[in-house]
C-alpha cells in the first residue's frame, strides 16, 4: 500500500509557539516553516520489529526486586492511521512519573520519593492489527515551575514510529476526568478540542482485571491515508 | 466517540532521558545509539557534530535529535523503497540527545543521491527531527554537506532563501572526516524548518 500524508492533518498538533507555555517561548521559530514536496526521504522510514524489545519491556512492574508502590494499571488500545488500519511493527516507547508524581531523572527536584523499583520506561511493539499493551503504575501529577501553583495532569509519555519518517509522534497519555486539565497549558496548547480528546485514554472496565488491575484504553491515530483509496457506492 | 483524526504532538518535556536516551547513566537500556554505523556496511564513514541553542543563544542541553537517511547508493532500508535491497545490515536511523553544553554528535555513512518526485536528484542529505521542552511538537530540518556540488541543483534547497542555506549545510572539516553544523532554534541565523 501506498501512504500518502496531508499536511492538513498536522493542524491537530499545537503551534510551535504556545506563550502560556513558557518554556516555548525562547525555543519556537520566529519564521514560518518552509513547505515542500514529501520526496522518498519524508515518505520512508526506520522498520523496528521485535529484535529491538526485550521480553517483559512492555511490563514497568516487573523490572526490580521488587513491586513498585501505586494503582496498578493496564494501558492497552491501537495504533492505527487516518483510515483507521492498524498499523504494525510500530514501536511504542514510553516513560512516566512513579505513583508520586517523581520521575528518575537527576534533574526533577519535585520533593516526593522515588521508588526504587520503579524506573518508569518501557517499549513495545504493535502487533499484526496494530495492536499494543503495557502494564505500570498510575502516575501521580507533580507541580511545576511554569506559573504559580501549576500542577501537571497525570500523564504517560508515549514515543511512536509508524509508517514514515514524518509519522514520528511524540505525545501523552491523560487519564479521563482530570481536574487539572483546564490549568494545564501544555494540555490546552492542542488548539482544538476533539484533538485535546483523542489525548485522553478512557476507563475500559471490560479489561480491568478483577483482583488485579485497572485499564485504560488509548488508541493512537498516526498520520497517513491510502493514495488511493477504494470508492464507497 | 472514536473519529480519524491524528493524535495530537506534546512536548518530550525535560525528563525523556532516561527513557529514550539513558546512555547507561539509568537502569533502561538504549533501544538507539547515535551510530548508524554497522559492520557490514559501505560508504563513507563520517562524524555530524555541532551544538544546539535557543533564542537567546544559550546551549539547550535536553534536546533530542533524530536522523534518517539513505545509503550511500542513495536506497533507505524500508520495503517501501521498492528500488534495490538496502545495503546489508545498513538502517539508516540514529538517536542523541544533547549534553550540558548543547553539543550532539552522529557518526553515520555519506549518503547517497536520492531522487525528488520527478525523478531529479536531490543532493545527499539526512533528515532530523528536533524534540524538546518546549517544543510541543518536533521541528523537521535536513542536513546538508559543504563539499557537495550537487547542492546547487537540489530542488529542497531551492525553496530555501539563499542567505539562508547555511543553516542546512554541514561544514567539512579540514582533513578530516568530520563534518559540523550548529542549530539555532529561532532568532539570528534560526535553523530552516521544514513544513512537512
Amino acid at each position: 500500500m501506498t501512504f500518502i500524508y496531508p499536511t492538513d492533518s498536522n493542524k491537530a498538533h499545537p503551534l510551535p509557539l504556545s506563550p502560556e507555555y513558557k518554556s516555548s517561548i525562547k525555543r519556537a521559530p520566529n519564521k514560518p516553516l518552509i513547505p515542500m514536496r514529501h520526496t522518498l526521504s519524508e515518505l520512508t522510514g526506520p522498520v523496528y520489529g521485535q529484535e529491538t524489545v526485550r521480553e517483559g519491556d512492555n511490563d514497568l512492574t516487573r523490572q526490580h526486586s521488587g513491586e513498585p508502590l501505586g494503582e496498578r494499571i493496564i494501558v492497552h488500545g491501537h495504533v492505527r492511521d487516518e483510515d483507521g488500519r492498524g498499523v504494525p511493527n510500530s514501536l511504542v516507547e514510553i516513560w512516566q512519573a512513579n505513583s508520586c508524581g517523581r520521575y528518575v531523572h537527576v534533574r526533577d527536584q519535585h520533593p516526593a520519593p522515588l521508588d526504587p523499583n520503579f524506573t518508569g520506561a518501557g517499549r513495545t511493539v504493535s502487533d499484526a492489527a496494530g495492536y499494543y499493551r503495557f502494564v505500570s503504575i498510575k502516575p501521580g501529577a507533580y507541580p511545576w515551575g511554569n506559573h504559580h501553583n501549576a500542577w501537571r495532569p497525570a500523564h504517560i509519555h508515549l514515543s511512536v514510529f509508524g509508517h514514515s519518517f514524518v509519522t514520528r509522534l511524540v505525545t501523552q497519555m491523560y487519564f479521563p476526568n482530570d481536574p487539572l486539565f483546564p490549568f494545564d497549558p501544555i494540555f490546552n496548547s492542542v488548539p482544538d478540542e476533539k484533538a485535546r480528546a483523542r489525548m485522553v485514554s478512557s476507563f475500559d472496565l471490560e479489561n480491568t482485571q478483577p483482583e488485579w488491575a485497572l485499564c485504560y484504553r488509548f488508541d493512537i491515530v498516526l498520520r497517513g491515508k491510502n493514495a488511493t483509496p477504494m470508492e464507497n457506492h | 466517540m472514536q473519529d480519524n483524526g491524528i493524535t495530537p504532538s506534546q512536548t518530550v518535556g525535560p525528563f525523556f532521558k532516561y527513557g529514550l536516551t539513558p546512555n547507561g547513566e539509568y537502569a533502561w537500556n538504549d533501544a538507539f545509539t547515535n551510530s548508524t554505523l554497522t559492520p557490514d556496511v559501505s560508504g563513507e564513514r563520517v562524524r555530524i557534530e555541532g551544538r544546539v541553542f535557543d533564542g537567546d543563544g544559550i546551549a539547550v542541553p535536553d534536546v533530542m535529535l533524530e536522523i534518517w537517511q539513505a545509503d550511500a547508493q542513495g536506497r533507505f532500508a524500508d520495503p517501501q523503497d521498492k528500488r534495490a535491497l538496502p545495503n546489508a545490515s545498513f538502517r539508516g536511523f540514529a538517536r542523541c540527545g544533547t549534553d550540558k553544553d548543547g553539543n550532539y554528535s552522529f557518526d553515520t555513512i555519506k549518503p547517497g543521491a536520492v531522487p525528488d518526485p520527478d525523478g531529479k536528484p536531490q543532493a545527499p542529505h539526512i533528515l532530523v527531527a528536533v524534540f524538546g521542552r518546549g517544543m510541543l511538537r518536533h521541528l523537521y530540518t535536513r542536513i546538508y554537506f559543504s563539499d557537495e556540488a550537487g547542492n546547487a541543483a537540489d530542488p529542497v534547497l531551492a525553496l530555501v532563501p539563499a542567505d539562508r542555506r547555511t543553516t542546512l549545510t554541514a561544514v567539512r572539516e579540514a582533513g578530516k572526516a568530520v563534518y559540523r553544523l550548529d542549530l539555532r532554534l529561532q532568532g539570528d541565523n534560526e535553523t530552516v524548518f521544514f513544513d512537512v
